[in-house]
């Protein structure tokens, strides 16, 4: 499949249904097309990229990829590796929904 | 002492010479903040601004007594002792509310303080409370919150911009004397224009993100709003450095940046890129970043037209790759750890999907199902991919800008604040308020917003400047001389 025409497809409400579900999002049947139209119309305008020619150029996932130099990988640039206490569990489960003291707790996993 | 157009070292000095104290500083504020930002969930009565989330009076006032007892023992001060200054609500402070505007979060408390938090408070800031924001700081509005939007203090039926709304409200209304914000997009530059106020956007990896509610962590930063480049100065001075609580925080000091101020502009090489003074540009703002641009000419500065050819494409790269990261970043909120947990659930996903349904608002699920769509099977080359090539080809034009000229000058907004409820059914119109700003995200090149004149009706203009990676200090040199030619009127 050729980028422009990957980028050209038409988002639809199964489309959106299947997204909702990979992001463990539930949307109300009001929501739905509202989200079929906004994401076209914004896919609509990304829909611009494909007019670049980008072969050949590097991708950048964050700021550091492009100010040069190579990464480190002696380790010499690492932080020395020395124990030290973290948050207690405590504060941490105090922010919890359901806990029992040592574990958060979720509805049951399994059925049976 | 009052509150009204105090500066960082005003307030530091009278404190220092015990004219007033820090406590009675605190008091002022907050005296303030009940009259005029009210109602308040304490049912306090007022303008209804709307900027606080919640007041941190405990931490202020023992904050604000330690300082006093300091002074009182003649003491050196250190460079924010008494200031008042207010956190946006997507940073963690200590045993007080983070919502980060999303009812998700609700009663959710963090146990800790994000390094920038801790960085104030060591070195003298009394810090009053937590600021609205857009939801997870999604948004140009502050419509987005899920504690009501923000009223813009210069005038009250607009918005004052977003997503750090609640951050430049707090220091246009002087609810305090600075404030942290952060910015993905434009979320710190975009509501200082609208408010009048400076707003500093420092290079990426400058200021730690440790304890910061993360939105798109290749791009979340965090940076000061205060009312005079002189103050956001001395409070990048204090924020800056390496933090080992945060990988992508640079390994390198903070600069001097109080101190270069007083360096001269004369001989500063000033670009103007052609692509950032194209059609959609607001005549009255053109004409006032043009009158800014005369001004630095008069300064001593040389002008010297550039290009940065993919400005256009800034946008929609910005909105695959912001959303894509945030699609990742947002599956950590699912009613296990902390925040919102749906009441009737049966079984582990329906709590996992109830949970999400019922705490985020319809932008925070846009993105997510945007950015979700763009790393789906299928889709990852055409969107993800491309889009991360083409942020290269946006910071090559940045790096190849910046071997002509010393800083960059352009608009910042290309409209002055619009009405609330003007944007809010229309999701492009509302992004595309970003246009100005979003290129400088993606590079990972440091910005800020200065004040530059009003338009006929009263509603503030700013003017963005941009600097190089690390260029804070000639940045914020060039923003003190667009500042000082506005007290000239005419000049």
């Amino acid at each position: 499949m050729s980028q422009l025409q990957a980028i050209s497809v038409e988002v639809s409400l199964e489309d959106v249904r299947r997204v909702a579900e990979l992001a463990n999002l539930e949307l109300t049947p009001e929501e739905e097309p509202r989200m079929q139209r906004d994401l076209n119309a914004i896919l609509g305008h990304v829909a611009q990229l494909a007019e670049l020619d980008t072969t050949g150029v590097p991708a950048m996932a964050q700021v550091a990829d492009i100010l040069g130099g190579e990464p480190d990988r002696t380790g010499a640039e690492l932080r020395p590796d020395i124990l030290r206490p973290s948050i207690g569990r405590a504060a941490v489960l105090e922010s919890a929904p359901e806990t029992d003291g040592r574990f958060f707790k979720v509805p049951k996993v399994i059925e049976r | 002492m009052n509150a009204v157009g105090l500066t960082i070292d005003a307030a530091r000095a009278a404190v220092a010479a015990q004219t007033t104290t820090a406590t009675a500083l605190a008091e002022q504020h907050y005296t303030r903040i009940a009259k005029i930002d009210g109602p308040l969930s304490d049912g306090t009565p007022g303008d209804a601004i709307n900027s606080f989330l919640a007041l941190t009076r405990d931490r202020a006032f023992a904050q604000a007594e330690r300082i006093d007892q300091m002074a009182a023992r003649g003491e050196s001060l250190p460079p924010l002792a008494g200031v008042p200054i207010a956190i946006k609500d997507v940073l963690a402070m200590r045993g007080a509310p983070a919502t980060a505007g999303s009812l998700i979060l609700k009663g959710y408390r963090p146990p800790y303080d994000a390094t920038a938090v801790s960085r104030l408070e060591a070195a003298g800031a009394v810090l009053v409370g937590k600021l609205n924001c857009d939801e997870f700081a999604m948004g140009s509005s502050n419509e987005n919150s899920a504690y009501g939007p923000v009223r813009n203090p210069r005038a009250l039926d607009h918005v004052p911009g977003g997503s750090s709304g609640g951050s430049a409200a707090a220091v246009a209304a002087h609810f305090a004397v600075a404030s942290l914000g952060t910015d993905t997009g434009g979320s710190i530059r975009q509501p200082a224009a609208f408010c009048g106020v400076v707003g500093l956007l420092p290079t990426y990896g400058r200021v730690s993100r440790y304890g910061l509610i993360a939105f798109a962590s290749s791009l979340d930063r965090v940076g000061p709003f205060t009312r005079t480049v002189r103050d956001a100065a001395t409070v990048l001075e204090v924020l800056a450095g390496p933090d080992p609580l945060d990988a992508t925080s640079a390994d390198r000091p903070a600069d001097s940046y109080v101190a270069a101020l007083d360096q001269p502009v004369a001989g500063l090489r000033v670009g103007v890129p052609a692509e950032y003074f194209e059609e959609g540009l607001d005549p009255e703002i053109r004409a006032a970043i043009e009158r800014t641009i005369d001004q630095l000419r008069h300064a001593g500065c040389t002008i010297v037209p550039i290009s940065l050819p993919h400005t256009r494409y800034a946008i929609p790269t910005y909105y695959v790759i912001a959303t894509a990261e945030a699609s990742s970043n947002l599956s950590r909120f699912d009613g296990v750890r902390f925040g919102h947990r749906s009441a009737d659930s049966t079984t582990l996903s329906d709590m996992f999907r109830h949970s999400r349904e019922e705490g985020f608002g319809p932008e925070v699920k846009r993105r997510i199902l945007l950015g979700t769509y763009a790393l789906s099977a299928g889709y990852y080359d055409a969107y993800y991919a491309k889009a991360q090539q083409v942020r290269t080809l946006l910071t090559r034009d940045f790096l190849a800008a910046f071997r002509a000229c010393d800083v960059i000058v352009s608009p910042m907004t290309p409209t002055p604040p619009f009405r609330l409820g003007e944007k809010v059914d229309d999701p492009i119109s509302m992004y595309l308020a970003d246009v100005y700003s979003v290129a400088a995200s993606l590079a990972g090149i440091c910005g800020i917003s200065v004040p530059c004149g009003q338009t006929a009706t009263g509603l503030p203009i700013g003017v963005q400047l941009m600097a190089p990676h690390f260029g804070e200090a000639t940045l914020l040199r060039a923003a003190q001389a667009v500042e000082l030619a506005q007290a000239v009127p005419n000049s």
